[in-house]
């Protein structure tokens, strides 16, 4: 409705952002800040933290959780949570691997791969219609997920104990990486497609006499992103390489993030979060896009117990157990989403997962044990939620919840 | 089937367990008018309303719109049916922009799928603007930061935007301050000269008087008076209201049935 010239000056934005700050919108600077202080605390203790290598060690380990995440953060936008994605990436990981068993089958490494993902997707499906047509609590139904998964994957596995992966597909999967020029080529589609995309969504809405940020502003976020892009792939190039899940969670986090932002499904799933009567009686079929939701975070799961399994080489009974499950929620809610449904983004969960994986590389190289890395990524979490509660509490003060 | 009214209720009855909230409520309302539901607070009002937008399915009698009985199972079935509603309560989510807000489950996109999200702003800026609604800062800021009154604005914009028949508003004046009350009620007036049929719910009788052509006045669920609004007087609309005397004026449209 205003545009107003002094909002089209970077100055004028600049105050504005200034003001939404000092009222609680931080977005992603506490993020970015805890990662710095990581960063900086873990160097002056290990010496080998800020090492290429060491990096590039760190993106891989937080590959699963940050897939994973990412489909949590769907359940949590529509005010949901779901406690089974642990075992459920541990069920596809087990199909994955037992399909895949040199037992002269010769199973194509594709149609097991969609196997386990399809399995995700329908135990997700089974969780959806049980929470949405005999109104279930998702938290209880997932919590007998949670348990029955976890026997599913005990009576696959059986006696074996534990089940190799040999298929180099699979195994490549998290042990690929890519050279130089590849990664740089990837890199500068990444940053084409980006740039474009935002001048094109700027000349629309100036055809249309709507109010634009101003010309440098986007200049500053695409240099922002080729800076931060730019940094990694040399970092990595200068050890292994960019590994190849990066690409891969990249390509996820794109399209979910476009399915958030830009499709129906998506407004329909942060207005559930917001209201459910007020989508209900909007005409949105709830029950189903609640059902894609968990169909969408068991799918996803899937994919991250196809990671972790390829990262692992093997699958044994503890699959999908562990710290898996705590780690994707904290990741989540680390990120910026809300428990409590309705906000949040993709990013959230890749951020998150991102903090998580610092700090349990970090504690690993200082030689602390499980002990200390669950009291600290605890300390995180809620000192995360912490700055998110007070935050909105400043939102409120503000007037801008 | 020709004269037949554009929405007419027959014998509609509602039980919530043991709770009658309506019981054998008859009503119509025809193109270009007016027609205010008063009540008490629990007399049945918002049901009523709901069960024609498909929030609740009637216990017993049938909804006809120009004479043809329809089953409104869904809010989807109502809209289809050219019905818009803005609701008493929870209408609008706190966590989205006006904009989507005023398109949620009808949401513009392109060929491919994607959000027409400039489109829709454009038109939800030219009907806030129509309306003169014009304290709203952005309509790309979530509606939980807005007054009561604006929001209320903004969910009368939403169903004013979808060219509707019938237009059912459930006290849209309640939370809203003199000159926000003046706008709505001048909406409501040009929708009836616009030939669309309006059911007002409204607590504030100098409101009611002002716009309605008819007023129906609910009791305990049941339907106790129905009054022209030319002849009536507020001391017989509040005795209505308050000891369920049954008026003798008979309707222009001969709405009752049995
Ligand atoms: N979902 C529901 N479940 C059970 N009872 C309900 C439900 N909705 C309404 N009722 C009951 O139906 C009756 C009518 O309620 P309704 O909301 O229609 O009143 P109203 O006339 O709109 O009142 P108000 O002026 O306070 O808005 C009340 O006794 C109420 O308790
Ligand atoms: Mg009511």
């Amino acid at each position: 409705m205003d545009v107003g010239p002094e909002r089209n000056s970077l100055l004028a934005y600049a105050r504005n952002w200034l003001v939404g700050l000092r009222s609680g919108e931080l977005g992603v600077l506490p993020i970015i800040g805890g990662l710095l202080l990581t960063a900086v605390v873990f160097q002056s203790l290990n010496d080998n933290y800020l090492t290429p290598g060491n990096l590039v060690n760190l993106v891989s380990q937080g590959a699963a959780i940050s897939t994973i995440a990412m489909g949590l953060v769907l359940v949590l936008l529509i005010g949901e949570i779901d406690l089974s994605v642990g075992y459920v990436s541990g069920v596809a990981a087990v199909i994955l691997a037992q399909m895949l068993l040199p037992d002269g089958s010769d199973l194509p490494t594709g149609f097991a791969l969609l196997a386990a993902v399809a399995a995700g997707m329908s135990i997700g499906a089974l969780h959806g219609l049980l929470i949405t047509k005999l109104k279930m609590p998702s938290f209880v139904v997932t919590l007998a997920g949670l348990l029955a998964w976890n026997g599913v994957v005990l009576m696959i596995i059986g006696s074996q104990g534990s089940i190799i992966i040999q298929d180099r597909a699979v195994v490549s999967l998290s042990g690929s990486y890519l050279t130089p020029d590849v990664a740089w080529a990837f890199f500068g589609i990444l940053m084409v497609a980006y740039s474009i995309s935002l001048v094109l969504a700027r000349r629309n809405r100036m055809s249309r006499n709507l109010a634009v940020e101003p010309a440098a502003l986007l200049l500053l976020r695409i240099v922002g992103l080729a800076l931060v892009a730019g940094t990694v792939v040399s970092v990595a190039n200068l050890s292994r390489g960019i590994p190849f899940v990066v690409v891969l969670i990249t390509v996820l986090y794109v399209v979910l993030n476009y399915v958030l932002t830009n499709t129906r499904f998506g407004v329909w799933v942060y207005s559930i979060g917001g209201s459910i009567e007020a989508a209900r009686r909007a005409g949105i079929n709830t029950d189903r896009v609640r059902i894609y939701v968990f169909m969408i975070a068991s799918s996803m799961a899937a994919i991250g117990g196809i990671i972790l399994a390829s990262r692992l080489r093997s699958v044994d009974s503890n699959v999908g157990g562990g710290s898996l499950l705590l780690y994707s929620i904290a990741a989540a809610v680390i990120g910026g989403t809300s428990l409590f449904g309705g906000r949040g983004s993709a990013r959230s969960a890749i951020l998150g997962a991102l903090v998580i994986a610092s700090i349990d590389n970090g504690l690993g190289l200082l030689g602390l044990g499980s002990g200390q890395k669950f009291t600290i990524t605890g300390l995180v979490l809620l000192a995360a939620v912490a700055v998110d509660s007070l935050s909105r509490y400043g939102r409120i003060q503000a007037g801008r919840s | 089937m020709t004269d037949a009214p554009l929405l007419e209720l027959r014998g509609v009855s509602k039980n919530f367990g043991a709770v009658q909230a309506l019981k054998d409520v008859d009503m119509t309302i025809n193109p270009g008018e007016i027609v205010a539901l008063v009540g008490d607070n629990g007399s049945g009002k918002s049901t009523l309303v709901k069960s024609v937008a498909g929030i609740h399915q009637v216990s017993s009698g049938a909804i006809l719109l120009n004479g043809e009985p329809f089953a409104i199972r869904s809010p989807r079935d109502s809209a289809d049916l050219g019905i818009q509603v803005v609701y008493q309560d929870l209408a609008l989510a706190d966590n989205l922009d006006v904009v989507e807000n005023m398109f949620l489950g009808r949401e513009q996109t392109n060929k491919l799928g994607k959000l027409d999200h400039n489109g829709m702003e454009c038109r939800a800026l030219e009907v806030l603007d129509q309306l003169a609604v014009t304290t709203i800062r952005s309509v790309r800021q979530p509606v939980a930061s807005l007054s009561g009154g604006q929001r209320q604005s903004v969910a009368v914009s939403k169903a004013v935007m979808w060219s509707a028949k019938i237009v059912l508003l459930d006290e849209p004046t309640a939370a809203l301050g003199v000159e926000q009350t003046r706008h709505v009620l001048d909406l409501v007036l040009r929708l009836g000269q616009q030939g669309l049929g309006v059911v007002l719910i409204s607590h504030n009788l100098h409101d009611v008087f002002e716009v309605a052509d008819r007023i129906v006045a609910l009791r305990l669920g049941q339907k106790v008076a129905e009054l022209d609004r030319r002849t009536a007087t507020q001391t017989e609309v509040v005795e209505a209201i308050t000891f369920g005397r049954v008026s003798s004026v008979p309707g222009q449209s001969g709405a009752t049935t049995s």
